[in-house]
């Protein structure tokens, strides 16, 4: 079983941190794992993206032509990642700075205004982890457990008050 | 033993570290920067100094003095970086000094560009710099393996005197993955006899490669000839993977080696019998691979992110006694495993079915 995540936005939206929190969850579930950033120039362009590769077997190759999930934060990535996602695929849509202008119906669109949800629990800077907790039902391999201790390892043990505010965004995000 | 997560990059400066490597001399550059990076925020808290030189050719011959007095060094850098180092990896040969040398490859010619490639192969195999000298080439293919080899790298350096060149490139540099972080492995190596260390109450030592004799250049050439062949003989190393039964095969290292991997599962789903050789060691090239593979071998196909360089150490390692064609990306793309195995149905002329 393999989940190929594609995650996309700003600079600064925090699309790596989802990647990361994604690939901890894995590893500490003792899954295989690939974190792939983009890098070079692009980094300092309009987007930000990674991908993650989650697996209950050994990954071979790292290259996602066509990938089972993704999560777009801003309308340049959405226009970027549409076309990118297998069909019956899942893709979380941040409606809230993102208008469709287009969409597919061979895939399913979870759109969520994410922006204004983080912004309710006081903190705009956690659409992310809204999107997040938005996919979670939709991947095989990793749960809420698994992301919560995730979230322990990478911003627990330094930022207590930090852990709280994420996990919170990414339960608002499960229950939407 | 946990694993933690670690860039290539960083996989690679935190195994010199457990590998007792305690100078690091560099310039940084994209994408091998991480390496430098690590190094200067880990190595002072282990007892050792990174130092960012004024440029790559000072930061070779900065490896050059260190190898000399006996320490563990390495030195790291990219593609156009490397050019630059050269001069000094040869007079390393020469000299028969231990350094560990890293290429995270970018594309060239010239400043090129950062993504992934493989167009250094002829470059580090066959010397780089100028005269007649080989280098030990390792080209891991993941983040663990990335580790591994790094951390042997220094003991292959220190058994047989001669740097070793570990060649990745920018997508296994950036990528992280789980590593096990296992320590040293204490080996049986020769002592340091020649290094130069200060002589007080020994004989006086020195490390030169100048030779105004002819003969006496002749006899260096031949040892070091020797020690070439030595290492051909024991060190090949490579992976096979369902190469046993194979009809055709692919050959790949490194990214390529590893893309390769979901070729071959695809296509045995197809009942196609298809399977990969991954060299580990470019210099020497893994020729008892084939040897020992051969006899129900009808094609190969090796897979590369260059205009085709390994192409001609596989041709040469099964003489030519059956058809090797090329797969290639360049400039920084990678191949799709879908693009890899229709290219295979096409060349030989086997059914493919689509979406494999």
């Amino acid at each position: 079983m393999m989940d190929k995540v594609l995650l996309a936005g700003f600079g600064g939206q925090g699309v790596m941190f989802i990647g990361k929190i994604l690939a901890y969850a894995a590893m500490l579930g003792s899954l295989e794992v690939c974190w792939i950033p983009s890098y070079g120039p692009e980094m300092r362009g309009g987007t930000a993206n990674c991908s993650v590769i989650l697996s209950d077997e050994e990954i071979h190759s790292p290259v996602i032509d066509q990938a089972d999930a993704g999560i777009v934060l801003n309308k340049p990535s959405f226009d970027k990642f549409l076309t990118r996602i297998r069909p019956g695929g899942v893709l979380v849509v941040n409606s809230s700075i993102i208008e469709m202008d287009k969409t597919r119906d061979d895939i399913e669109i979870i759109a969520i205004p994410a922006g204004d949800i983080a912004h309710e629990i006081g903190n705009p800077s956690l659409a992310n982890m809204v999107c997040l907790g938005a996919l979670l039902p939709k991947l095989k391999l990793v749960s809420l457990d698994k992301i919560e201790k995730a979230l322990d390892e990478v911003v627990g043990k330094k930022k207590p008050e930090l852990y709280e505010w994420n996990l919170t965004a990414i339960k608002k995000g499960l229950e939407s | 033993m946990s694993k933690v997560l670690l860039k290539g990059n960083e996989a690679i400066a935190e195994a010199a570290m457990r590998a007792g490597c305690k100078l690091f001399f560099g310039y940084p550059i994209t994408p091998s920067t991480e390496i430098i990076e690590y190094l200067a925020k880990h190595l002072p808290e282990a007892g050792g100094t990174v130092l960012q030189a004024e440029c790559e050719v000072a930061a070779i011959n900065m490896c050059f003095g260190a190898a000399a007095a006996g320490a563990r060094v390495m030195t790291a850098s990219s593609s156009p970086g490397i050019s630059l180092k050269q001069e000094g990896i040869s007079y390393l040969a020469a000299n028969e000094l231990p350094v560990v040398i890293v290429n995270i490859n970018r594309t060239g010619p010239g400043l090129g560009g950062l993504g992934p490639t493989q167009s250094d192969y002829f470059q580090s195999t066959r010397g780089g710099g100028h005269g007649d000298y080989r280098l030990i080439v390792l080209a891991p293919s993941k983040a663990q393996e990335l580790y591994d080899l790094t951390m042997e790298a220094f003991d292959l350096a220190d058994k047989y005197r001669n740097p070793v060149l570990i060649l990745a490139d920018g997508f296994l540099g950036q990528m992280m993955e789980p590593v096990l972080l296992k320590e040293k492995k204490e080996g049986n190596l020769p002592p340091k006899d020649w290094q130069t260390d200060g002589c007080k109450g020994r004989a006086k030592r020195k490390i030169a490669s100048y030779f105004l004799v002819n003969e006496l250049a002749e006899e260096a050439c031949q040892r070091w000839q020797a020690k070439y062949d030595q290492i051909k003989e024991a060190e090949q190393r490579w992976e096979s993977f369902y190469a046993d039964d194979a009809e055709y095969l692919l050959v790949g290292y490194g990214t390529c080696g590893r893309i390769a991997k979901s070729v071959v599962l695809n296509a045995r789903k197809q009942g196609m019998k298809l399977g990969l050789i991954r060299p580990i060691t470019l210099w020497p090239f893994p020729v008892k691979a084939f040897t020992s593979h051969f006899d129900g071998i009808k094609g190969i196909v090796t897979v590369e992110l260059n205009a085709g360089q390994m192409i001609e150490d596989v041709k040469l390692a099964v003489n030519c006694r059956v058809p090797v064609h090329l797969y290639k990306r360049q400039g920084g793309m990678l191949p799709h495993e879908r693009e890899i195995l229709k290219f295979v149905g096409q060349v030989f002329n086997l059914p493919v079915r689509g979406e494999a």
